[in-house]
């Protein structure tokens, strides 16, 4: 299937010569939940302004919906709602006239009946009719958001959604990206917060200092990447890993208590069971165990820390 | 031709037009009833004729172009300049519109305010003195001309500025002193040869003086000497937002 954003060697310097993207290629597929990670200044925002018109592109193509960004921005723009990072809204405008506006900006003819929809569905709408200015920092983000849904898009721009949203609200919002993809919205967001791609996102990106450092399946991503750890609690601490375990992954923590093996999640024969076995024989006993995965936060260190 | 899109602007404009409506229009119409109290009425009677009108009724097409220029940069200015320095500005930039129907938007609405000003001012100055209009039409023509061309204006200069002081600087220092010395209060016959020649540099003698011609039949500068130099400076404004937008002037990085 076409994607619904393509991205061809996109580079943007600014006028100070900063190089914030080096010729970026990305593809965004239909309908999916895209997560863009990325250290401070590694160019996030800077390619969503470019795919969304605020920024100039110094070279490159973007293509939305096979629409140029450029040469035929009315199609391609149309197709596009932003929710930008700032919280940037007019204070005195109602929350009602403020997606009003947001929908005939785009080019669209009136349709109460939607606007209340998403005003109901992001819980603002016995809000419509308070001033913006009135609204606290989750209700103004939320308006954003219906302002960024107001003229129907296909694809919507999430550009840091949960930043200063508080856990309850974060979970909400979780919830309406998820719906959004089940109505056929393609959903990128970018993010700090690694927890959020590893919850939503179907594919994750990872940008740093303007390159894209890798694309994934998420599942594919975590599985390659991951590594599992068993960590037995000791009945008795040890004071070396015994000879006849050395060529294991192991390592005793806790002042000897505790013996971490190490495991790829991707191989045939994880070894735990002979492991288990092993021990037995030699007479080590344990009276607690437990695995971990990995988290994405730890790849996401992984990879930037390698590049820095 | 996005047409929802200048309606949306147009009406956003507005809107913030009608929030403050007191102050918009108290202001300008408590003003000028003030200039008629003080040069109609107080200075004014000992003041002559001037070419046959009465000097109250003289200053009435002055003030009112005096009202148009200021509130004109004033409102287009302030219109653009509020959401660069909000940021809001990003939704504008991110829609699928047009150069051309931005400028519709906000400059339409810059300078619809200006009108509904102006004609305002008029009825406000008829309470104070008796006058007839001569050229309805011109003075239709003139009053429109003017409040886009400045309205135009406004917008380069909210575009241009990078700070609540320059937004005020261009009006206070530029536009006040020329529209003063731009023939509100007095025809430029009055004025010491030499001073007659330096103001006919003043872009705003040609506005007042065709203005005030389709009011009385009199005037400074032939009449249509005054309509060239008013369509030759909206078609320099025009130039230069074209220049902003091709280039992305203090709009996009």
């Amino acid at each position: 299937m076409q994607p619904i954003i393509s991205i061809t060697n996109l580079v943007k310097t600014y006028a100070g010569g900063f190089r914030a993207l080096k010729g970026v290629d990305l593809e965004i597929r239909r309908g999916e939940i895209f997560a863009l990670l990325g250290p401070n200044g590694a160019g996030k925002t800077t390619l969503i302004n470019i795919i969304c018109g605020i920024v100039t592109p110094t070279s490159g193509t973007v293509l939305a919906d096979g629409h140029d960004i450029v040469r035929d921005f009315r199609a391609a723009r149309s197709k596009i709602g932003l929710v930008p990072q700032e919280l940037v809204t007019d204070a005195f405008e109602s929350v009602w006239a403020t997606v009003k506006f947001s929908r005939g900006l785009f080019g669209k003819p009136p349709n109460d009946a939607y606007l209340e929809k998403v005003l109901r569905d992001l819980s603002l709408w016995d809000k419509k009719d308070s001033k913006i200015l009135a609204l606290s920092g989750g209700m103004k983000r939320r308006v954003l958001i219906a302002k960024a849904l107001a003229h129907e898009p296909d694809i919507l721009f999430l550009d840091e959604p949960t930043a200063g949203v508080d856990v309850e609200l974060r979970r909400g919002m979780w919830d309406m990206v998820r719906s959004l993809r089940e109505n056929g919205v393609t959903v990128i967001l970018t993010t700090h917060y690694i927890e959020e791609a590893e919850e939503l996102a179907d594919r994750i990106g990872i940008i740093n200092k303007g390159e894209i450092v890798l694309v994934e399946d998420k599942n594919i991503l975590m599985r390659k990447l991951g590594r599992k750890q068993l960590t037995l609690h000791l009945q008795a601490p040890l004071e070396r890993v015994p000879p006849q375990l050395a060529n294991r992954q192991l390592e005793l923590t806790a002042e000897g208590t505790q013996l971490v093996y190490t495991f790829d999640t991707q191989s045939d024969s994880t070894g735990i069971a002979s492991l288990l076995r092993q021990l037995n024989e030699l007479g080590i006993d344990f009276k607690d165990l437990h695995t971990e995965e990995s988290s994405l936060e730890e790849i996401f260190v992984t990879l930037i820390g390698g590049k820095r | 031709m996005n047409g929802y899109a200048i309606r949306a602007i147009y009406r956003f404009e507005m809107a913030r037009w009608f929030r403050t409506i007191v102050q918009s229009v108290a202001s300008p119409v408590i003003s000028t009833s003030l200039y008629f109290v003080v040069f109609g009425a107080a200075i004014g009677s000992r003041i002559a004729e001037v070419e046959g009108v009465s000097y109250g009724a003289f200053i009435v097409p002055g003030l009112i172009m005096l009202s148009i220029l200021t509130e004109s940069i004033a409102n287009a200015s302030f219109g653009i300049y509020m959401p660069r320095y909000s940021g809001t500005i990003y939704e504008v930039l991110s829609a699928p519109i047009s150069a051309f129907e931005i400028i519709v938007g906000y400059v339409g609405a810059a300078a619809s305010k200006s009108i509904m000003l102006g004609l305002i001012i008029l009825a406000t100055a008829r309470v104070f003195v008796p006058f007839e209009i001569a050229h309805p039409f011109w003075m239709i023509a003139f009053l429109i001309m003017t409040a886009v061309t400045f309205s135009l204006f406004g917008f380069i200069i909210g575009i241009w500025a990078s700070g609540w002081e320059k937004l005020q600087i261009v009006p206070i220092l530029v536009i006040t002193p020329l529209a003063f010395l731009g023939g509100s209060f007095y025809s430029i016959s009055m004025l010491p040869p030499l001073w007659q020649k330096i103001t006919l540099f003043n872009p705003v003698v040609y506005l007042i003086s065709g203005f005030r011609w389709s009011f009385y039949g009199i005037s400074d500068v032939a009449v249509g000497i005054s309509l060239g130099m008013t369509v030759l400076f909206m078609a320099g404004c025009v130039t230069a937002i074209y220049w902003i937008f091709k280039t992305g002037y203090r709009l996009k990085a």
